[in-house]
């Protein structure tokens, strides 16, 4: 960033999982935006961005959320979303599901416009290169399906991951192949489901990684949860922890 | 073919407990996305012909009757016939009725979703006519009394193995002691036995993977060549397609073909790729006699103008269902009728109802990956998510879920109640799971815990933590 330049205001968009089972992503993300010279704000007024009410079928619902997550997120130069998921779902869908409502299609788009994930935001918008975060242990890197096919993110967490000092990657073969989440799906067709967190868990085994990280709560929730019942001591954390270096809370999963 | 549609989840558990299906899924779509992936990386205007694709077919699905009427007025011209049908009974009737003008006994079949679709082997079958297909793949399942398991590949489910003892089982006549361990001998054998066929055959049957309006040809891509013998040997052609299908110039035929091998098999071309224009004329060396194209609708032209019409450019080169974890997990089968993958999510609710194929659309975690490849690019996530609207705006969905989410939705609509009632819940839900930092039973929760824990939430809200920061901040 240029010296002289204002500080960017950025709302943060904290997401549901995060607000709810895992704080310290948010909190990593607050020290990753501010870190790169953000000022970061916490509407309090969000909730949830309705992409389960969307993925539903409940189209009135979602753009009801739609407008509620528009409304509290008016003013900032950026919003950003540690998670590809819900940033796809404010940045793809928000324009589509309002735009045949006169009074909001267009502030949907002007969300939709200024809207990040959260890595992307930090290489592609800010330019960071360099986290300045240290993590000792090899990791293996899940590629989440929204991030990745909705928004283009690839290659951001693997540069900024490679500034990390001790850290080695281990790539994950199959890495853009869906986890098994897919919200609901997950519990509407738990065996489906399994068959495909249990092929996941079994490349990421293979990769011999100590670590697995991932950009969207969902997924990591699914695969720590299958890691745990099979009973592994990989340790699962968003990359936004490992980029920040807020790696005192324990991995996803295991007792404090 | 009764639909089992209805049934996904339990044919999905069957299919997952099927050992040996397990172990062809494990490894058999691997091969298809990579083939696709080396063409399409071989081919630096890859992306730009797909956009060509897309347009393409949306000008046509645009003019749709324009140029069937232009494609019927070539095909008689050239002394063939179009026989319009609507619905499946009329298109089995117009194949049966050209049959028994013709005197037929026996009929050979290229491989064909649309005669899948309509369900026409049994239909000849129960009017004593005696249907063989033609497609290796086909031949097969035939034997088995199977139906395809996959739109390009329809003994997709099947290993050498099976396919062995199945042989060892139908073929009677040929010495049992034969070693039939190597595919080419698999292949030599079925061919074997199926020349004799093509040689009794009155009719033969083909489908078309192109109408071309200019000229008034059919085009089929096949890599065995029996869809020539098929169509050429025989007195009567019958070419089944549905409405879809066509294109306005034999240049849009080149583009779809070229987007449609690379994106099926990884191929550049298909070994055979054939046009049928008419019945044989004077001076031909071969070619049937007779020439009959049954245009196929069926449901379709009722998705014009809706927000389901985009799945009309599809060209079943099978590359969604090939990429779709979901398929790859459960096989072709579990879909419970023609179509499977997330070319049937999209189709089958429309050709058989949402009640029937219901299931299909939300067995999906949106991955995106069908969209990705898809070479018309059709969006078919978005198909699907509108299927669920549908059965959302029908009640159709289980009542749990829809509770569940209602009262998400009555909370996450009133900010300060939601952060109020999540911190309640998720002290609790914290200071139950503290112990272990996850759960591996917990009440409501029995889809994600039957097969994995629950990680345990940190126990304060981020939102109740950022609140009491900004007291210190
Ligand atoms: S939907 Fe697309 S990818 Fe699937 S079969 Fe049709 S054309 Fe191919």
């Amino acid at each position: 960033m240029a010296e002289k330049r204002p500080a960017p205001r950025v709302g943060l968009f904290v997401t549901c999982l995060v607000d709810l089972f895992r704080p310290t992503v948010g909190f990593a993300a607050v020290k990753l935006l501010e870190d790169a010279g953000c000022t970061v704000e916490v509407p309090s007024a969000q909730t949830c961005c309705g992409q389960p009410a969307f993925n539903s079928g409940d189209r009135k619902t979602a753009q009801e959320l739609a407008r509620n997550t528009i409304a509290a997120f008016e003013g900032f130069d950026y919003v950003v979303v540690p998670s590809g998921s819900c940033g796809g779902q404010i940045k793809k869908h928000y324009p589509e599901l309002l735009a045949e409502d006169p009074a909001w299609a267009a502030r949907a788009q002007h969300l939709s416009a200024r809207t990040y994930e959260l890595v992307s935001f930090l290489a592609d918008v800010l330019g960071v290169t360099d986290t300045g975060a240290r993590y000792d242990g090899t990791i293996t890197y899940h590629d989440s399906c929204s991030g990745l096919r909705e928004l283009g993110v690839k290659e951001q967490p693997r540069r900024l991951l490679a500034s990390v000092e001790g850290l080695t990657l281990n790539e994950l073969p199959g890495a853009e192949v869906c986890c098994g989440f897919g919200g609901t799906f997950c519990v509407k067709y738990p065996d489906v489901s399994n068959r495909m967190v249990e092929a996941k868990t079994a490349d990421i085994k293979g990769t011999q990684a100590d670590t697995l990280l991932a950009g969207d709560m969902g997924c990591l929730l699914n695969m720590a949860g299958k890691l745990k019942r099979e009973g592994s001591a990989i340790r699962v954390r968003h990359v936004a922890e490992v980029l920040a270096g807020v790696t005192d809370t324990p991995p996803i999963g295991e007792k404090g | 073919m009764e639909p089992t549609t209805h049934a996904f989840p339990e044919n999905a558990r069957k299919a997952l407990s099927d050992e040996r299906l397990q172990k062809v899924l494990a490894i058999a779509p691997a091969g298809f996305v990579n083939r696709r992936k080396q063409a399409a990386d071989r081919l630096p205007e890859f992306e730009a012909l797909r956009d060509q694709g897309r347009d393409l077919k949306n000008h046509v699905l645009a003019n749709l009757d324009t140029y069937l009427e232009a494609f019927e007025s070539k095909v008689t011209e050239q002394g063939g016939h179009v026989h319009w049908c609507r619905t499946d009974q009329e298109a089995r009737d117009a194949i049966l009725g050209i049959c028994r003008a013709a005197n037929a006994k026996t009929v050979t079949k290229g491989k064909s979703m649309v005669s899948e679709e309509i369900g026409i082997n049994d239909y000849l079958e129960a009017n004593g006519l005696t249907p063989i297909e033609t497609d290796l793949g086909e031949y097969i399942i035939q034997l088995r009394h199977e139906p395809p398991s996959h739109i390009i590949a329809p003994a997709f489910h099947l290993s050498k193995k099976d396919v062995e003892g199945t042989f060892r089982q139908a073929h009677t006549d040929l010495p049992p002691d034969r070693v039939l361990d190597d595919p080419k001998v698999l292949i030599a054998e079925a061919r074997t036995v199926l020349r004799r066929k093509f040689q009794q055959a009155d009719v033969g049957i083909t489908g078309a993977n192109l109408m071309i309006a200019e000229t008034g040809s059919t085009v089929i891509v096949t890599n065995e060549g029996n869809g020539d013998l098929t169509q050429i040997l025989p007195r009567v052609h019958v070419v089944i397609a549905s409405i879809e299908k066509i294109v306005p110039t034999l240049e849009d035929a080149a583009l779809v073909l070229r987007l449609l091998a690379r994106s099926a098999t990884g191929q550049e071309a298909s070994a055979y790729t054939t046009f049928s224009t008419g019945p044989r004329r004077p001076g031909d060396l071969d070619g049937p006699e007779e020439f009959h194209v049954v245009l196929l609708d069926n449901g379709r032209s009722a998705l014009l103008g809706t927000e389901f019409q985009e799945v009309l450019r599809c060209i079943r080169c099978g590359a969604c269902m090939n990429h779709c974890p979901v398929y790859g997990a459960v096989g072709g089968h579990a879909y419970g009728w023609v179509y499977p993958g997330p070319i049937g999510s999209v189709i089958q609710p429309a050709l058989l109802g949402v009640k029937e194929a219901g299931h299909l659309p939300n067995a999906s975690t949106f991955c995106g990956r069908c969209e990705a490849v898809c070479p018309m690019r059709i969006p078919l996530p978005k198909m699907m998510r509108h299927w669920r609207e549908k059965e959302f705006e029908e009640g159709l969905q289980p009542a749990a879920m829809r509770k569940g989410l209602g009262l998400w939705a009555w909370f996450a609509r009133r900010p300060a109640l939601y952060h109020a009632a999540t911190r309640m819940a998720i002290r609790a839900l914290g200071a139950l799971g503290r112990g272990k930092g996850r759960f591996a039973a917990l009440p409501l929760a029995q889809g994600w815990t039957k097969h994995r824990d629950m990680p345990a939430p940190e126990g304060k809200t981020f939102q109740q933590m950022w609140a009491e920061q900004k007291g210190k901040r």
